[in-house]
């Protein structure tokens, strides 16, 4: 038997080493737990092809909550983020759309497509900045409780329902479009042109297996406008290094508060004794006494695998299998000798050093879906891609890039089964090329190395259930009180002492380290650790 | 009305946003882009190159141009050993500050003066009894600097001097693409790994070219003075006219500083042959400085929930600001000024550089600073911390 410790945090993703971080500070001896050689989870860089650092699955920070930086020093520990310039959605006819940060220019590009929704912008960034307070609220919080009679509960649900209510009336109303209505049919509410509207909505079916006209799509609209109201705290951007770097600089910050950490540790199970853990058993058969577990992996993973089903009652059992995952996404990294000129507009310059959307229009999103609805992949995805090397040389050699593209809908559930997707991959990788060549002529020449996930590689790689890149879907019957499962959203489970603290945990994924952190203090303050 | 630096073409050229702005009688840029950002993280994550032509540069020459400087500056210079650069300041017989700079000693008796203010009269009024000359060469060469962690790459692709034996605050003569005489040495305003280069005004577009050429496979950016100045905020560098005034400018005492209250105690060499000031700021050594120049980390939590109270997410001024703000101590007296700071996108703090008086100046003490929140006049707890805010490996590495 090895050392005890108050804490094992299973999983050296994000999540896991802030909440280590959290429970190291509080004074906690905590032990991090990855069963790969690298740090990150999702949030990993690694050199797949030399000299070129691959943000291998998640590619952009967005969401990470400022005060997680700051608590945790995390940009003293390494943390550096580079802001995205622009977003373009390049055509096939015509000069594509460029959103840049500057809003004139905006306003004239958008102006080509209609003069109306050129000045309507300011209007609907107001008014999803208003909403998105609201959303700072439910994502900086536990979630109340909402069938407890405890006064403490009452109270949280009191604060909870104050917020809601202060909102004036159009607020009100705009609250339950943005409940209800689908991306489309949302920013239809505002805007005239598809041309504008398409790249817009795809933030609203990320990691999702809905479409963007798929009621409930236009909640995730919010996420984007919540950098408006943290100020200057904005986390928005490119990791320096990788997406890694995030993970590295929450591993420096847990470990010099004075977590341990431990790689190529794959945990078996758990140890579990009347319905309470008291610690884990590692694949190579080492058992690792703790006070608290806390599992970063997804509730699948936790409760079928290293739980089991003999140690739960059938009813949250099945809670669970019903819980959402459907993975509908992939990843294709490249390293490139050189960038391709976009045919519309051609040059390598400030027009390629943000996001990029293959999403000309609504219509072709819908298609999108069309073909993933019956098992097959998109042949012509929605493609966020990325050239990170553009502002951040130190992730591909001198004048040599990396070009990271998120492809949507790539089902972990194809026709021919998940586990058929090796053989897939290969198809699924040039339907990305070729969708790509068609904007930008010569990239393939321009390859040098190509990565291609899909979801069962997400699963088998880093432990993603069905490849599902958020922990469960971000669909609104998975989140608030019924995140993981009704009844178990504040990061306690049926089995005593085993604590969540992944995406699958309130408030969900998007490298915001927010379940990490919540679950942390949360436990703390309930001295439930 | 300002002149053209011998890089306007090029400058000119690249600056789609037309923000210029008046420095020593020269146009400089203040951001290429409407926002200067992309140029400050290429300062930060790759490489930024700016114009820094304006800065006053003085030779000295002749037998007597070590004791000569000895005499004007407070660091002895004696010790600095062929091409090698030390940061210093002047001062006035009160030992009040003139300016800050730089020295470079190019050869036994050959050295290179760099100033923020035009001081030549200074050093000529101290010439009488030294064989030496002096020469203004402000107007005849054009520098160039480039900072940033892929600065070094950048020479090295394109200069025939060894960068990698290149230690900081060191010079070395070189040839920049096969044909243009340059200097090079590893000196910069932005705390970060970085290099200026100096060419005679005719090469200076030749020198722009070859460095933008050589330059654009890591990352390098034409940057402007706006991104600098963060830079400098995150480095504690001092700014003269902003933080502290010239001595020899300043109507009222206040207003004048020794080099023990702007942090440069360090380069006064007090144990040595007379120099300007000396017998004063021994004096001052001895009594201790009234005043001491600080770094402050602004406290963020208290600064939000200033903004929150009417509903709004914190504004931070875009750059660095540098209208003076009063601080005061916890029973609202009167303490000293924070006169510039900025948002650190870099390290996520909102800092400022500050004049406080000494027992208040301690490293963890608490000061509170004066914001603006929504027209109305507020206070921000602030903490003093050592400075510089950013201070990578690779600067000295």
């Amino acid at each position: 038997m090895a050392a005890k410790y108050d804490a094992i945090v299973i999983g050296g993703g994000h999540n896991g080493l802030v909440c280590a971080a959290y429970l190291a500070k509080a004074g906690r001896k905590t032990l991090v737990l990855e069963g790969r050689h690298v740090l990150g989870g999702a949030a990993v860089t690694e050199e797949v092809y030399p000299g070129f650092k691959y943000s291998v699955f998640s590619y952009v920070v967005s969401l990470f909550r400022p005060h997680i930086i700051r608590e945790l020093n995390l940009a003293q520990h390494g943390l550096q983020l580079i802001p995205l310039e622009c977003s373009f959605t390049p055509h096939l006819e015509g000069p594509g759309l460029v959103r840049w940060s500057e809003a004139a220019r905006t306003r004239r590009e958008i102006a080509r497509l209609s003069p109306r929704d050129a000045e309507i912008q300011p209007a609907f960034s107001l008014a999803m900045t208003k909403m998105a307070f609201l959303i700072k609220n439910i994502i900086d919080n536990p979630v109340p409780d909402p069938t407890s009679l405890d006064p403490r509960e009452l109270k949280r649900l009191a604060d909870f329902g104050n917020h809601f209510l202060k909102l004036d009336a159009d607020s009100f109303h705009l609250h339950s479009q943005l409940l209800t209505m689908s991306a489309v049919d949302f920013l239809s509410l505002w805007f005239e042109s598809e041309i504008l509207m398409a790249p817009m909505s795809v933030s609203g079916i990320i990691g999702t297996f809905l479409g963007v006209r798929s009621p409930g799509t236009a909640y995730v609209l919010l996420h984007h406008y919540m950098g408006e109201i943290d100020g200057a705290f904005r986390s928005w951007g490119f990791s320096r290094g990788g997406t890694g770097g995030l993970s590295l600089a929450c591993a420096r910050a847990a470990e010099s508060l004075g977590a341990q950490i431990r790689t190529e540790a794959p945990v078996s199970h758990l140890r579990v004794q009347n319905g309470r853990t008291t610690g884990v058993v590692l694949e190579n058969g080492d058992e690792i006494e703790a006070r608290t577990v806390f599992s970063s992996l997804d509730p699948n993973r936790t409760f079928l695998r290293l739980v089991g089903e003999q140690h739960l009652d059938e009813e949250f059992t099945n809670q669970i299998k019903r819980y959402k995952l459907r993975g509908s996404s992939g990843k294709v990294n490249l390293a490139l000798d050189r960038i391709p000129e976009f045919t519309c507009r051609p040059g390598i310059g400030p027009h390629l050093m943000g996001d990029l959307a293959i999403a000309p229009n609504i219509d072709y999103l819908e298609r999108a879906y069309d073909q993933a609805k019956y098992g097959d992949f998109s042949e012509r995805p929605y493609i966020n891609a990325v050239f990170p090397s553009l502002v951040d040389p130190s992730v591909a050699p001198p004048g040599k890039h990396v070009m990271s593209c998120f492809v949507q809908y790539a089902p972990y559930h194809i026709k021919e089964g998940p586990e058929f997707w090796p053989q897939r991959r290969e198809a699924f990788g040039e339907a990305v090329i070729d969708t790509l060549e068609q904007y930008a002529p010569g990239l393939r020449d321009c390859i040098l190395h190509k990565q291609v996930l899909t979801p069962w590689d997400m699963e088998q790689m880093v432990g993603l259930s069905e490849g599902n890149i958020f922990q469960g879907e971000l669909s609104l019957e998975q989140l608030l009180f019924q995140r993981p499962a009704p009844g178990w959203a504040r990061y306690r489970t049926p089995i005593r002492d085993l604590w969540m603290c992944g995406s699958g945990a309130h408030p969900g994924g998007g490298i915001m380290g927010s379940p990490g952190e919540l679950a942390a203090k949360y436990a703390l303050q309930t001295r439930g650790v | 009305m300002p002149i053209p630096t011998p890089f306007h073409p090029r400058t000119s050229e690249f600056c789609t946003s037309l923000q210029w702005k008046e420095w020593a009688g020269y146009y400089a840029i203040r951001s290429f882009d409407v926002h200067f950002d992309r140029e400050y993280y290429a300062f930060r994550h790759a490489a930024g190159m700016i114009d820094v032509t304006p800065l006053y540069k003085y030779d000295v020459r002749g037998p007597d141009a070590t004791a000569y400087l000895n005499r004007i500056v407070v660091r002895n210079i004696a010790k600095l050993k062929q091409n090698q650069v030390a940061y210093l300041c002047w001062c006035d017989d009160d030992g009040k500050v003139i300016d800050d700079g730089t020295v470079t000693r190019f050869e036994e008796d050959y050295y290179r003066v760099t100033s923020t203010d035009p001081d030549f009269h200074w050093f000529l009024r101290h010439m009488r009894g030294f064989d030496v000359t002096v020469e203004n060469i402000t107007d005849e060469v054009a520098a160039l600097s480039v900072q940033g962690p892929n600065s070094r790459d950048v020479l090295r692709d394109v200069c025939d001097a060894d960068m990698d034996k290149l230690k900081f605050f060191r010079t070395t003569k070189t040839r920049v693409d096969g044909g243009i005489d340059a200097r090079i040495s590893r000196t910069g305003y932005t705390g970060d790994l970085g290099y200026e280069i100096w060419v005679k005004n005719d090469d200076a577009l030749g020198l722009w070219d070859a460095l933008m050429a050589a330059g654009e496979p890591h990352g390098l950016v034409p940057a402007g003075l706006d991104a600098m100045d963060v830079t400098r905020i995150e480095a504690g560098f001092i700014l003269n006219g902003i933080d502290y005034f010239n001595a020899l400018h300043s109507l009222i005492e206040r207003r004048k500083a020794s080099p023990y209250e702007l942090s440069l105690g360090w380069a006064v060499h007090l144990k040595r042959d007379p120099f300007i000031g000396q017998e004063a700021l021994r004096h001052i050594k001895k009594d201790g400085p009234p005043r001491l120049f600080v770094g402050l980390d602004i406290d963020w939590p208290s600064f939000e929930r200033l903004f929150a109270k009417h509903g709004l997410p914190p504004e931070v001024h875009s750059g660095g600001w540098r209208t003076g703000v009063p601080i005061y101590d916890s029973g609202g007296n009167f303490i000293g000024q924070a006169t510039s700071g900025a948002w650190s996108p870099l390290l996520k703090k909102n800092l400022a550089l500050a004049t406080v008086q000494a027992e208040h100046g301690h490293i963890g003490n608490t000061v509170h600073l004066e914001v603006t929140v929504e027209y109305e006049r507020k206070t921000v707890p602030a903490t003093i911390v050592p400075k510089p805010f950013f201070d990578p490996e690779r600067m000295k590495a």
